[in-house]
Formats: structure tokens, C-alpha cells, sequence
């Protein structure tokens, strides 16, 4: 069926059909981890229908812009809806349509990746469905990872304009999830043929009336609705040192969370002479490498430190946490574990970091990322459950807070009926259970199922995808590709033994599956035999793998999550490795 | 010879290839293919178009999203002899609306078609055979 549907599409509808051709990436290559388990904004290979889909993709996706980005005019992705030539939606009603409506079938609060997602389930489910999106924030629907992770790699030098990254396969594309022209204004959203997606940015909603079904804006403006998703994420939270510090030192930090601090801390990079990160979790080591990478070239001294003995130390077993705070330390990073800051103070023209041990630290910036507080602010008003263990706002197996509201993304405490209730603050989980939050506005009545995934890259020598709870307090087994007697502990530019030379091959894999660029392997001299290079780490819970990590192995996800899936018990946990084929590419 | 260690409550297993090689005693549940909540490919266990697949991206909920679903939908239940043959209508009231969006739904121009038919052509044949590949393992 597809591929008669492709030629037929080639002969019929001649442009077209060439759009259709213009894919041709091998499926292997295909999934990145920023597309692979879920899908938004672009797709996972299903079963049938493949070569049609994949190529009819390429339309309107949103994953590749086309090449007409370069040669055409820019596109001004950060002008508000309120801004958008209205040339595309039929001519005006007469009279004055009002700026916002009174009324939408489907609101979203919160305009992130949970809300897009939500957003486009809606859409597809639901023919001419009108969404309306209600964000803060300044900038249409974004996402994430790219401000810690490929933005800093990237070799333009307009980066922080264009806010655009290289993917793997070598094709660029914008961290915004669609163009502006995607959206439908918001004032046209009510009279619009087929209905469509409107967001209405900077503004907040402050109020929700939960028996009246209607939401109160910080402009005073009313909007009621039939059906209504909270996906208001949340806060980058700050240190208590740095709170009672004062305005000269608040002057000196980054809360590390949105465009505009990208924007800002790049700046900064370019400027000071020293910028200490404070914490030790995945945004703090992915931003700390980052800015590693620059210290080698501009002189930059970047310091890290955290209270935990290793880098990741919540989330790996204490062995590979402190194998990876080595190799954030080859990064370029003056790692400082163990250390609880007790004062912040500024002294000269520099900051003044006090550490409980003693020790002092000075430095020019610092940016916090010690956690993330999810913005329950409208609990209160609308009567709903905040969750005391893991805080955001209760929600049952399939994220319902109560009839006719949803929650999904960072803010949402939610059943997961494998693992237990949980909060997860993750691209991938924003993303399907916005999904999830869409097809339960629109009739699904579909529990939380599909596991979602992350991943983290820590320079161009370690990168993992984990699935599940990854919880380094959970007794774990990992297992890694040993090295042959082969090995010499020499350098691994000597490619000798499976040992190093899987090192440098996961390294090549590595910058095509996803798009660190490729930087020569350091050379370094692995233990007799502990190099872990690549593996597969099990978390148990009672014998049953709850969690996984995927260590600098790709595209084996989904026997992860069929593992999770099954929750079964294994007694010999080498032999669930071997599934994974840890010593291939 | 594969070792392993213990650290704690860690525990860690360096395996060998050779090790590896031997098959795997692990069970795994066999996969229910009429399992409601498992994550659906394209096409619906009865038949129906799953507009919500993420290998649509957008293409389902876009503003050219109805002409979209129109047309493949015609296509999916045409019975004609050549696919999709009585469908030529819907497919130029979605070419049109997508004409309309050029930064959502990219056009190609004369010059750089012919570039890359050439490329194209050879891609194709992969692009079948991996559709095969991918066909046989679902």
C-alpha cells in the first residue's frame, strides 16, 4: 500500500511527489532521541505506511525546515500571535472581532512542550478542534534541551538569534516546535474554517473558577472553556545562601531555565572570567560541559560544584558517577564535589562563595541549577490537590485533576500504573503525556502507559538514554562490554583491543546518532578492565527492573522499555544484557 | 572470562563478546497484539487511520490538517484499480492549502529537483527495501 500510494503521488502531483523523495535517510538513522519515543515534532517510524509517512513528513512536520531558511528571508520565529499577518485565515467578520475570546472549546495553560503536544493531539483527534494556548512566557511553543545541550555547539555565530541546531543527520532546525505562521490568531480563533492552534503569549492566567469553568487572566480578561489542560511546568528553584544574599549578588546569577537566559549566559560566557555552576544533576553537568568546551578556547575558567560525591550522583550508581565527574573534569571543568555552599557575598568586583567546609571560591557568575519547583500557584483557587511527597498538582492514571481539567508535563504528580506515582520533569514525559492529556480531552480514557525516556550528553565521550526510575538509591547491576586481553593501557589513539576502540567507535556513533560534533577522542588509559565504556545498567525494585540506562549504547530503547513494560522478575541480569548487544554498534 | 564485582549495593558485571554471543535465558512476555494501551503505528488494529501517530508529525493537526486527513483517508479506502486514482481532487485542495504555507510545508524549486532527482532515484530503491525490512518486523 505505501509505496503505490508514492508513486502514485510522484505521478499525479509532480512537486509533490518530489517532496515525498526527498527523504532518504536510512530507518536505522532515523530516530533521534529528541524524536525517537514519542514523536513530536517529528516521527518515529511505524510499522506501515512507512515510506509515505516519512516522506509526507518532510512537508509539514515542522522537524526539517527547508533549505529556503538560507537562502530566503529570515523568519522572525519570536513575534507575538497578536503580530501575525492575518493574509493566511479568510478575511476579517465585520465589525470588531474582540482581541481575545470569551470563549474556547479546548484551553491550554502553559505554552511549552506539554501544551504543544496536548495541542496536537487535540487537532488530530478532534477535526476543526479550536485550542487556545495561554502562556507567560514571551516566545511560542519551544523546546528545551537544545538551550543546554546543541545551541552551545552550534558553529554560527547567530545562534542566539536564529536559535537554531544541527541535528543528527546533518539538517538544521529551529527549537521552536512551528513557525509562527502554524498558529492561527487569536482573535480569529472562534471564526476560522477547520478550527486551529492560537497562543496568546505574556499572559497569565491568575484564577480558575473550576464549577464555572472559566479562567481569569492577570489583564482581568475572562476566557471560559469546555475542557481545560494545566501544563505550567515549573521554576528554576534558587539557593537559600543566594536568596538572602542581596541584589548585588542576584545581579551576578542565571536561574537557568528559558530562552532569554540562554541568551543572557552566553553573553555572559563571552564577558567574565569565571562563571561556578551550583548543582551536579543533568542541567548543571550538561551546562558545565558546555561551557567547558569554551574555557579551553577563550580563557574561561568554569567551576562546578554540588553537594553529592560525583556528578549525576542521584541518578547513577556512585562507580559511574564518579566516572563521569572525571570526565566532566576533561571537559574543562574544575569539578568540586561535596560541597554545600553556606554564603554568597560580593567582594571587589568578583563574588565570594563560602562553602560550609570552609573552603571559598571566587568568582565572576553563577548559575543555580539546584531543581525545579512546579508552578501550582493555581491550586488554590481552583480547589485542587497538590501532592505533599513530590509536589505539582494530583492527578489519577490518566491525568485527570477533575472533570473536564488535566494536567500534564513538569507540574503534573501523576499514577503511573508500573511504577507507582510519580513526578517527572523530562522532555520526552512532557511530551507524552501532553499527548495523553490530548487524547483524553477528547474522549480516550487512556491510563499513563508508554513509558517515557530522557537522555543527557556529557561531552563528546558519554552520552546515555535511561527509561523508567533511575534512582541511584536503588540497588543497581550494571553491565559493561569488558575489554579484551587485547588491551595495553596505552592511549586510546592506539586503537588496539574492543575495550578502546568501542570507545572511539561509540564516539563516531555517537556524533551520527545524535549531534555532538565530532571532536577527537582524549587520550586517556583505562583501568585494568573498569573502563566503562558501554553498557546496560538495571535498577531493581524487588528483583523487577524499574529503571534503565542505556551507557553510550543507541537505538535499543525499545527492548528497555519492553523490559519495564513487562515487570517481570530476572535472576540473572547479565542475562537480560545480552538482549541489548552491548558490544555491537 | 566475564567477572563481575559488588559494591555496595551495586553491582557490576564486565562480560565478555564470547559471553554475549550464547543466547539469552531472560523471558520476556510475549507482546499482546490487540493490547488497547500499547503505542499504535498508523494504522488502527481495525483498519482506521491513527491521525494521532507521531510519524504524522504535523501534518494531521496543522492548518492544512483537514485537507490532509481528507485526502489520505480517500486514498486509505480507495478500491480502485490505480490506489488513490479518485482521489486526485482532494489531493489539489491539500496541495493548494499547503502552497499557502510555504515556511510549514516547504516547496521545492525547479533547480534544486533536478539536483536531486538523480539522488533520489538511488535513494528509492533503499527507501523500499527498508520499508520492507520494516513491514516484516512489525
Amino acid at each position: 500500500m505505501p509505496q503505490s500510494f508514492f508513486v502514485f503521488f510522484s505521478n499525479k502531483l509532480y512537486s509533490l511527489g518530489n517532496l515525498l523523495q526527498r527523504w532518504n535517510v536510512p530507518i536505522k538513522l532515523q530516530m533521534s532521541r529528541q524524536v525517537a519515543s514519542s514523536g513530536v515534532p517529528g516521527g518515529k517510524g511505524s510499522s506501515s505506511g512507512f515510506v509515505l509517512i516519512v516522506g509526507l513528513s518532510t512537508l509539514g512536520a515542522g522537524v526539517y525546515v527547508s533549505r529556503k531558511v538560507v537562502h530566503g528571508k529570515k523568519l522572525q520565529y519570536i513575534s507575538p500571535v497578536k503580530h501575525l499577518k492575518l493574509s493566511n485565515v479568510s478575511p476579517a467578520a465585520p465589525g470588531a472581532r474582540p482581541e481575545v475570546p470569551s470563549h474556547v472549546p479546548f484551553l491550554l495553560i502553559g505554552g511549552g512542550t506539554a501544551a504543544f503536544a496536548a495541542a496536537r493531539s487535540i487537532r488530530a483527534r478532534d477535526p476543526g478542534a479550536r485550542v487556545l494556548i495561554v502562556s507567560e512566557d514571551p516566545a511560542l511553543p519551544y523546546m528545551r534541551p537544545p538551550l543546554s545541550k546543541e545551541l552551545w555547539f552550534s558553529d554560527d555565530p547567530n545562534v542566539t538569534e536564529t536559535l537554531r541546531f544541527k541535528q543528527w543527520n546533518g539538517k538544521e532546525r529551529s527549537i521552536y516546535f512551528q513557525p509562527p505562521s502554524f498558529y492561527v490568531p487569536v482573535r480569529d480563533l472562534p471564526f476560522v474554517e477547520n478550527g486551529g492552534v492560537a497562543v496568546l503569549c505574556g499572559k497569565k492566567v491568575v484564577h480558575m473558577d473550576v464549577r464555572g469553568n472559566i479562567v481569569k487572566l492577570s489583564d482581568g480578561t475572562q476566557i471560559s472553556y469546555d475542557k481545560c489542560l494545566i501544563a505550567t511546568g515549573g521554576s528554576p528553584r534558587n539557593l537559600p545562601a543566594i536568596e538572602r544574599a542581596g541584589k548585588d549578588v542576584q545581579q551576578r546569577l542565571t536561574l537557568f531555565r528559558k530562552i532569554e537566559d540562554f541568551r543572557s549566559l552566553e553573553k555572559i560566557s563571552r564577558e567574565v572570567k569565571s562563571i561556578t555552576i551550583i548543582g551536579g544533576g543533568f542541567l548543571g553537568s550538561e551546562l558545565a560541559c558546555a561551557l567547558g568546551r569554551r574555557a579551553r578556547t577563550r580563557g574561561l575558567e568554569v567551576i562546578q560544584l554540588f553537594p553529592e560525591n560525583g556528578n549525576m550522583g542521584k541518578v547513577l550508581p556512585e562507580y559511574l558517577s564518579n566516572w563521569t565527574t572525571e570526565k566532566v573534569r576533561r571537559e574543562g571543568v574544575n569539578v568540586m564535589p561535596n560541597a554545600v555552599v553556606k554564603s554568597v557575598s560580593v567582594s571587589g568586583n568578583r563574588l565570594m562563595i563560602k562553602l560550609k567546609d570552609g573552603r571559598k571560591v571566587e568568582t565572576d557568575h553563577i548559575v543555580a541549577a539546584v531543581g525545579l519547583e512546579p508552578n501550582v500557584e493555581l491550586a488554590k483557587s481552583a480547589g485542587l490537590e497538590v501532592d505533599s511527597d513530590f509536589g505539582g498538582f494530583r492527578v489519577n492514571a490518566e491525568l485527570q485533576a477533575r472533570s473536564n481539567i488535566w494536567v500534564a508535563g513538569d507540574a503534573a504528580c501523576f499514577y503511573d500504573i508500573k511504577l507507582g506515582r510519580r513526578r517527572v520533569e523530562h522532555h520526552d514525559h512532557a511530551v507524552v503525556s501532553g499527548r495523553l492529556a490530548g487524547e483524553n480531552m477528547t474522549g480516550a480514557a487512556k491510563p499513563y502507559w508508554h513509558q517515557s525516556m530522557f537522555w543527557s550528553d556529557l561531552g563528546p565521550n558519554v552520552g546515555y538514554e535511561a527509561i523508567g526510575l533511575v534512582d541511584s538509591s536503588l540497588p543497581t547491576v550494571g553491565v559493561f562490554a569488558k575489554a579484551t586481553a587485547k588491551d595495553t593501557p596505552k592511549s586510546a589513539t592506539e586503537q588496539s583491543g574492543t575495550g578502546i576502540r568501542s570507545e572511539s567507535e561509540t564516539e563516531a556513533e555517537a556524533s551520527e546518532v545524535h549531534i555532538s560534533p565530532s571532536f577527537s577522542p582524549t587520550p586517556q588509559v583505562p583501568k585494568q578492565g573498569e573502563d566503562y565504556g558501554k553498557g546496560v545498567i538495571f535498577y531493581l525494585r524487588d528483583k523487577v527492573v524499574v529503571g534503565i540506562v542505556l551507557w553510550n549504547i543507541f537505538n535499543r530503547m525499545p527492548i528497555a522499555r519492553k523490559i519495564i513494560k513487562d515487570g517481570e522478575e530476572h535472576d540473572d541480569l547479565n542475562e537480560v544484557a545480552k538482549l541489548f548487544n552491548i558490544h555491537e554498534d | 572470562m566475564s567477572y563481575c564485582r559488588q559494591e555496595g549495593k551495586d553491582r557490576i558485571i564486565f562480560a565478555t563478546k564470547e559471553d554475549h554471543e550464547t543466547p539469552s535465558s531472560a523471558e520476556l512476555v510475549a507482546d499482546d497484539p490487540d493490547d488497547p494501551y500499547e503505542e499504535q503505528g498508523l494504522i488502527l488494529p481495525n483498519g482506521d487511520i491513527n491521525w494521532n501517530c507521531p510519524c504524522l508529525g504535523g501534518m494531521a493537526s496543522g492548518p492544512c490538517g483537514e485537507q490532509f486527513k481528507s485526502a489520505f483517508s480517500c486514498f486509505h479506502y480507495s478500491t480502485e484499480e490505480i490506489k488513490g486514482s479518485d482521489c486526485v481532487d482532494q489531493f489539489r485542495a491539500m496541495q493548494e492549502c499547503m502552497q499557502k504555507y510555504p515556511d510549514l510545508y516547504p516547496q521545492e524549486d525547479e533547480n534544486e529537483e533536478k539536483e536531486k532527482s538523480s539522488k533520489d532515484l538511488e535513494a528509492t530503491p533503499m527507501e523500499a527495501s527498508a520499508a520492507k525490512e520494516e513491514k516484516g518486523s512489525s
